[in-house]
């Protein structure tokens, strides 16, 4: 009897810059997806060129929607930095989302009732940047331990924290924190003017840029110039080698899930000081979420994340755009996002792995399918 | 030569205003939920829908759906104000205080925000009188209860829906005074699983008739599948439930929307603070199911005629609140400013609002 046999396993050659040449092809195949699916819906080639012209316009132009795309860069880049640190040692952090939530409260409690009285701006605003940080950080904590000394699994731990967290939310606008003059709506008083994050000239876009790019050069350094981001490297290599030459996972593991909360509270915080200027649903559209694909489309290069980030802050702002212009629904441009993470990782599939066929090899059974990096 | 030239520029300048003028309005909506919610988004775009209709050729108009509240749509209504649009509809709460700011660095385009209380200028605060309505919607349900207990699933503890969900209470008590309402948040505007959810547990609490102030017609699908009779919200949900749906306090916009477009292009509108009743015909109720008997009818027509002809006010004394102190005293009725802050509950409602805290 003939035996065929599919065997997958990982491709011994690289291509050059390879990381780089997937994120690209995947691009290019979730867009051309998208363009045939926008030519059978509407008929019309035309529309295809019409709607990429928007999306690669619209939010790359200081006239036009720049200004939002880079306002919505920042919680993305910032949320991403921090991922890229714990996926490099392959723990899921999904709890983002929830660690951002955290940092807004925080910062709003701070901004309207701990030190609503403070008069100096600088001060301020800095004591409130890293409340936010430490509350994301805490936030993060808990799967961390939870992990480190009772192996209970993070993605599951981080994921119903984050539904923790917006309830929490929900409990504080709905009630003690409530504006008295709004009406009994859902949301907090406006913050102090002093606690509001200055602008850069008069562009519109507020100073988180600058923390952003600051921690961009941060995460680089502990990533690649440091005895941590080694370990951490190690460990998501190899964890059974990492312990043997005595690093310790645990202690790793927790520093790497602080640095995560702290970014995304932080993301937190800039976002409600800087955009919102108070509390209310809708301070988040889901960039804990997002950000889990911008960091995973930048191969978890800090730098990367960053154009990443603005390319899919870019994806968000043009996404509105084509409501207008091109009268597409919402639902098309959460298609297009989740077709580009799904090439993504389709091409890493390929251009990592090959299919061998064998013959006749009753004995060895299925496939090698582990790791990459 | 001279004269030549004015003849000319004169013509010129004419044939430039006579293409302004023929020039459409651009016109854009910007929605809290998806327009196939089957629910308020839906009813504006309705009433967008109509007015394109109405006033064919003098407008064009477009929308975005499901923007978040708060200071981000900004930058949404910012992108409408430099594509050229010229007149603004901002839907939900949420976008006030960004439709004000928008407003102020716009000034010549023209803002309308749906359910809040900020104007300017150039920015109308519009919404309607859904309470009016919703009182003969509880008349319905009042009539067709039989367990007495009517379940009303709530979105947010805001006067919007505190009013809505009295006025019901009222109609109840006017022909049932031994009904109750129970009142369930579920703290979502739009969340079909949430809202089912909410509705179930009702009609395991005894309710048998399910009214709602949600923006999806998912409660009304949960009393179809008990087999209890149920009242929509926002537009006509019969198509949903059609054994269970016995009317629907509804959103007519498009009245609205081509009463105000029509006087922007003939340039007399003013703005302002709007808020139009059932004679305006912005408010009405959904046609009855084939369930509901002539008697139910006949007295809702009457109260329907009778809030028209402003005989007759649902928040008119004697009113009771759940602590049973008289808030409103026979012979006078409710003020427009009392309606707008209401945050307390009529004698027949089962149900708390959250306190707000004095700080």
């Amino acid at each position: 009897m003939l035996h065929l046999k599919l065997k997958i396993e990982k491709r011994l050659e690289r291509f050059k810059c390879e990381n780089f040449l997937i994120s690209v092809v995947s691009l290019i195949i979730s867009l051309v997806i998208m363009g045939i699916f926008i030519w059978i819906n509407t008929g019309n080639f035309a529309d295809v060129v019409e709607t990429y012209k928007e999306l690669f316009t619209w939010p790359f132009f200081p006239e036009l929607g720049l200004v939002d795309t880079i306002l919505k860069m920042i919680p993305l880049a910032l949320i991403a930095l921090g991922l890229l640190v714990v996926f490099k040692m392959k723990v899921w952090n999904i709890g983002a989302e929830g660690q951002l939530y955290l940092g807004a409260m925080a910062t709003t409690w701070g901004a309207l009732f701990l030190f609503k009285n403070m008069s100096n701006s600088i001060s301020m605003i800095t004591l409130l940047l890293i409340f936010g940080a430490i509350a994301g950080a805490l936030w993060a904590l808990i799967p961390a331990i939870l992990k480190a000394f009772l192996k209970l699994d993070e993605i599951v731990t981080t994921l119903m924290l984050n539904y923790i967290a917006v309830y929490w939310l929900n409990y504080l606008i709905y009630g003690p924190w409530k504006d008295p003059k709004g009406f009994n709506f859902p949301l907090t008083a406006v913050f102090p003017k002093n606690s509001w994050l200055p602008e850069l000239g008069d562009t519109g876009i507020h100073i988180g840029i600058i923390i952003t790019f600051i921690l961009v050069f941060v995460t680089y350094f502990i990533m690649y110039k440091t005895h941590l981001g080694f370990e951490l490297k190690i460990i998501g290599d190899n964890p059974k080698a990492a312990r043997y030459s005595g690093i310790s996972i645990e202690k790793n593991l927790i520093i790497a899930m602080i640095f995560s909360g702290a970014l995304a509270g932080l993301a937190g915080s800039i976002q409600v000081l800087g955009v919102q200027h108070r509390l209310q649903h809708g301070f988040s559209t889901g960039y804990g979420y997002t950000a889990i694909i911008v960091a995973w489309l930048a191969r978890l290069n800090p730098f990367s994340a960053v154009i990443v980030a603005f390319l899919f802050g870019g994806l968000l702002v043009g996404g509105e755009q084509l409501q207008i212009v091109m009268r597409f629904p919402i639902s098309m441009i959460s298609a297009l996002q989740g077709l580009i993470l799904f090439s993504l990782l389709a091409s890493e599939a390929i251009f990592k792995y090959r299919i061998k066929i064998t013959k006749n090899d009753p004995i060895k059974i299925g496939g090698e399918f582990n790791g990459n990096t | 030569m001279k004269k030549v030239f004015l003849i000319v520029l004169i013509i010129s300048l004419l044939t430039l205003s006579i293409t302004a003028v023929a020039k459409p309005l651009k016109v854009a909506f910007i929605y809290i939920g998806p327009t196939g919610d089957a629910g308020w988004t839906y009813a504006h775009d309705q009433g967008r829908i109509y007015a394109e209709k109405v006033l064919d050729g003098k407008i064009t108009t477009t929308y975005i759906e499901s923007v978040p509240e708060g200071m981000e749509s900004y930058n949404t209504i910012k992108s409408l104000a430099k594509r050229g649009y010229n007149v603004i509809f901002t839907t939900s709460f949420g976008y006030m205080d960004a439709t004000l700011m928008a407003a102020q660095e716009f000034p010549k385009i023209h803002f309308f925000h749906c359910s809040g209380y900020k104007t300017a200028e150039n920015m109308t605060a519009y919404f309607g009188r859904m309470y009016q309505p919703r009182f003969l919607s509880g008349i319905v349900a009042g009539m067709m209860t039989k367990s007495n207990i009517i379940g009303y699933v709530a979105a947010h503890p805001i006067p919007e829906v505190i009013r809505g969900i009295n006025a019901f209470a009222l109609g109840v008590k006017l022909v049932n005074p031994r009904a109750k309402v129970k009142v369930v948040w579920t703290n979502t505007w739009y969340d079909p699983a949430t809202e089912k959810e909410a509705a179930l547990s009702l009609i395991d609490a005894g309710a048998d008739v399910i009214a709602q102030h949600q923006d999806s017609p998912a409660p009304q699908q949960a009393a179809q599948e008990r087999g209890v009779y149920s009242i929509g919200y926002n537009s006509d949900m019969s198509a949903f439930a059609p054994k269970a749906h016995l009317t629907a306090p509804i959103w007519n916009w498009g009245v609205f929307y081509v009463d105000v477009l029509q006087k922007i292009i003939d340039g007399t509108y003013k703005h302002g603070n709007v808020w139009l009743g059932m004679k305006d015909g912005v408010v009405d109720l959904a046609p009855f199911g084939h369930m509901v008997p002539e008697n139910v009818k006949t007295i809702v027509e009457v109260f329907k005629k009778a809030i028209i002809d402003g005989e007759f006010d649902p928040f008119q004394g004697p009113i009771y609140d759940q602590s049973g102190n008289l808030r409103v005293k026979t012979g006078s009725k409710l003020s427009d400013e009392e309606l707008l802050s209401m945050n307390w509950f009529v004698d027949n409602v089962e149900g708390k609002i959250p306190e707000t805290s004095s700080e």
